[in-house]
């Protein structure tokens, strides 16, 4: 497949223009009930308006390798970038060199061009002992750090890895020391987790019942209390005996000791919230084309819609195109059927040309390029210009080639590209249930790799794609 | 044959279908098996085509032969409730204390309590018998957490230990324990051939297996069928590209001459068999990998129009015939 420079970007600084404009093919065979709108990478990036670009979607998208690609193709063009990782696999940090990610930004080294990227991996548990260092006298934020509540909390509570997540965020925007943050979301079950949690944390630790649980600690003695505390008393008896008392005690000082140190946590809840809606921060939503991711980034856009939270678009990952795009499973699958069928024909009354409904050529000469030394290095490759009148002849039964071998690796390679269609189409009709709901949402489609990525030039080329994800589009069948 | 099946592995991989099959292969031959699910998504119904799964046992499916797989959804606010009632008869003090959001603090106050409940509901379900002193389940599949959290999910009692020093749920803990940690339970994880998932289930056994939880089998999902082999790849290799025209000339695609139809598909054609033998290598890789844990391996297979109900049931004559039932 080749550029069509009729496809060329015509308005460098426009998000998004017409997929399938000018391209008469697409056209023809358009089985997409509204082209979609096609999201431009590079000017998100390079805008000094874009501080936070936030990644989400479903787990198994490849979430984690879009935030390092486009943390990295920032980088390259000039900006000073740091990349917040949440669960890197191994690999992925590899790739970028740090397989000690920890919390603090680490410098990736072998990048090009002016920019800078800085990469880190988020500790949930550290990140809330630094919320408590930071806003705490030592002998107190000791005495929190110490309490077996606290550490259940930092370290397992539903939530907290979302909410220090946003936490950390906070934090790196707060410092104004990158001119673009990437964030990557934690693997939820659900995409919505990651907007949900901190509220959820927030609110459950300024929660009316934890309020009453530390009342008795705070308002101990005033008069119009004296009704509230025999409650208290039942209520903390019960849980009491349920969880042991010891719990109760130590959840009592725990929020006794937060509540005093720093300022609520659904202010800190609240404020990165607004750091969300602020322009400057992107999100994209990532996901792949299948049923279920596409149906998750379905209700992620329409949730970030209703929270007011700036949608960029929609990255696509593992998308199939096809070279031989114009060749129908059914053809192919039908082709496959002829060489087997014939190598049987063989065996038996020798060679039969076999012509399906669909063959081009009538002449029955005999190929004039018969090149049985030729090997693939020396065939040059096929050039994508338009197709040339196909004027030339099937080859004919004294083709001088016996071998019966051929035609099963041909038939093979049909079967492989019947399925490689199939998934194709799959695809496409897919994403086209997206597009149906939501054609407002910008799209990038980035090609499927047949295995992980391992290194940056391995990031730089998702990079690529992602930014110049036209040519990754399958060729619509004929 | 455990009686507790419990199904995890890494998201994405189908842990839902695979469970939701074993619970029907295990069903077959006129048993009765309980689905749980304890995530709260709803999974069971979506793939049973039912509506939403109240906190009830429920009859969902028939297995060949005359077997019942019931499901349930575990909500852990209710299960508290619950478990709160048979021991304290609570009455409406419960609602009380839901009202005030004191359940909603209990089962939220501390992970390993949520946990402890989710599995203490299904071990009761293991053991439950009826008047004649009969299994009322022979089997319970759960369709549990992913493989990053299986451990910490299961091992309650290390969770609860450091809260709950006393008191019924730590006495709920031990009780979970014996059971999970008995050879009444198998923990079967899934996977797919490819490099992350398989990551995390060699590194998800290594934790089950430090945490002396009972290590069941490895599921791997969604293998693609085989189109071509190594034999036919070899080929693909050393095929002259002339000859490759000539043959899909005379399959009726088109001239085999430069240029031709037949011709200008050769190069696509190489580069998609390029890229499948590409990953073919990687899963080659990924399968030897999953072959020395030293586990039983089974293979299902993807379907590519997605999951349904039929797709459901050819998977658990599948698990039947590799004999995981």
């Amino acid at each position: 497949m080749s550029p069509d420079p009729a496809q060329a970007h015509e308005t460098p600084r426009a998000r998004e223009t017409s997929r399938t404009h000018d391209n008469p093919r697409a056209h023809e065979s358009a089985r997409r009930l509204a082209p979609a709108r096609m999201l431009d990478i590079d000017p998100l990036l390079d805008d000094p308006e874009t501080r936070i670009v936030v990644c989400c979607g479903s787990g198994g998208v490849g979430k984690t390798t879009t935030a390092a690609a486009l943390g990295l193709r920032a980088a390259e063009r000039g900006r000073k970038v740091v990349v917040l990782t949440i669960d890197p696999a191994r690999r992925l940090a590899q790739s970028m060199g740090i397989d000690s990610l920890d919390n603090v930004p680490r410098r990736v080294k072998g990048t090009e061009g002016g920019g800078e990227l800085h990469a880190m991996m988020l500790d949930m548990k550290r990140t809330f002992d630094e919320v408590v260092e930071a806003h705490a006298d030592p002998e107190r934020a000791a005495a929190i750090l110490a309490n077996p509540f606290y550490q259940s909390l930092s370290a397992g509570f539903a939530g907290t890895q979302e909410y220090m997540a946003m936490e950390k965020l906070g934090q790196l925007r707060a410092r104004d020391e990158w001119d673009l943050i990437v964030v990557d979301t934690p693997p939820s079950r659900s995409a919505l987790d990651f907007l949900d949690a901190p509220k959820r944390l927030g609110s459950f630790l300024d929660g009316r019942l934890i309020r009453l649980l530390t009342a008795p600690a705070k308002l101990g003695g005033r008069a119009g209390m004296k009704f509230l505390n025999v409650g208290m008393t039942m209520m903390t008896g019960t849980l009491g005996k349920l969880l042991g008392g010891q719990l109760l005690k130590d959840v009592q000082t725990f929020v006794a000791a937060m509540d005093t140190t720093f300022g609520g946590f659904r202010t800190r809840a609240d404020a990165t919230y607004k750091l969300l809606q602020a322009p400057g921060t992107a999100f994209l939503v990532v996901a792949a084309p299948e049923r279920d991711a596409l149906r998750e980034a379905a209700y992620f856009v329409e949730r970030l819609a209703a929270e007011k939270m700036p949608l960029a678009g929609l990255v696509l990952n593992r998308v199939h195109g096809s070279g031989a795009g114009h060749l129908s499973a059914e053809r192919a699958l039908a082709a496959a059927e002829n060489l087997e069928e014939s190598r049987i024909v063989d065996q038996e009354d020798g060679k039969e040309p076999c012509n399906s409904p669909d063959t081009y050529g009538g002449s029955d000469s005999p190929s004039s390029h018969p090149d049985p030394g030729a090997t693939r290095a020396d065939t040059p490759a096929p050039t994508g210009t338009d197709a040339p009148p196909d004027t030339d002849a099937p080859a004919s039964a004294d083709a001088p080639d016996p071998d019966p071998s051929v035609d099963q690796v041909t038939a093979g390679l049909l079967r492989l590209h019947a399925e490689r269609m199939q998934l194709l189409f799959r695809e496409q009709r897919t994403r086209d249930r997206f597009t149906a709901l939501h054609p407002e949402v910008a799209v990038a489609e980035v090609a499927a790799l047949p295995g992980d990525v391992h290194d940056l030039s391995g990031l730089r080329d998702i990079g690529n794609k992602l930014a110049d994800n036209r040519r990754e589009l399958p060729e619509p069948s004929a | 044959m455990s009686r507790l099946q419990v199904v995890s592995g890494k998201g994405g991989t189908g842990k839902t279908t695979v469970a939701a099959a074993l619970a029907l292969a295990l069903a077959t031959a006129g048993k009765r098996t309980l689905l749980v699910e304890v995530e709260g998504r709803q999974g069971i119904a979506q793939l049973f085509e039912t509506e939403a799964l109240p906190y009830e046992e429920r009859k969902i499916a028939v297995a060949p032969g005359g077997g019942e797989v019931y499901a349930l959804a575990i909500d852990p606010e209710q299960a508290l409730l619950d478990y709160l009632q048979m021991f304290y008869k609570l009455g409406s003090a419960g609602r009380a204390l839901k009202k005030l959001g004191a359940i909603d603090f209990a089962t939220t106050i501390a992970p390993g309590l949520r946990d402890v409940l989710l599995t203490g509901k299904a071990c009761e379900a293991v053991r439950r018998k009826d008047r004649g002193g009969r299994f009322v389940y022979d089997y319970v599949v759960m369709d549990a957490p992913p493989t990053g959290r299986i451990t910490r999910f299961l091992n309650v009692n290390d969770e609860v230990a450091g809260l709950a020093k006393i008191g019924p749920i730590h006495n709920q803990a031990q009780a979970v324990m014996r059971v999970l940690k008995s050879a009444e339970t198998a923990v079967h994880l899934v996977t797919l051939l490819e490099e992350m998932p398989v990551q995390e289930t060699v590194d998800g056994i290594a934790e089950l297996r430090a945490a002396r939880l009972p290590v069941g089998r490895v599921v791997v999902n969604m293998v693609r069928p085989q189109v071509l082999d190594a034999e036919d790849l070899e080929l693909v290799r050393t095929v002259p590209r002339a000859a490759l025209a000539r043959s899909l000339s005379s399959a009726g695609l088109g001239g085999a001459r430069r240029g031709g139809n037949a011709e200008r598909l050769v190069e696509p054609l190489l580069g998609q068999a390029e890229e499948y033998a590409e990953r073919y290598t990687l899963e080659e890789e990924q399968r030897s990998e999953l072959g020395e844990l030293g586990l039983p391996l089974h293979e299902l297979p993807l379907f590519a129009e997605g999951m349904d109900l039929a797709g459901l049931y050819e998977l658990a004559t599948e698990l039947r015939k590799q004999g995981m039932s």
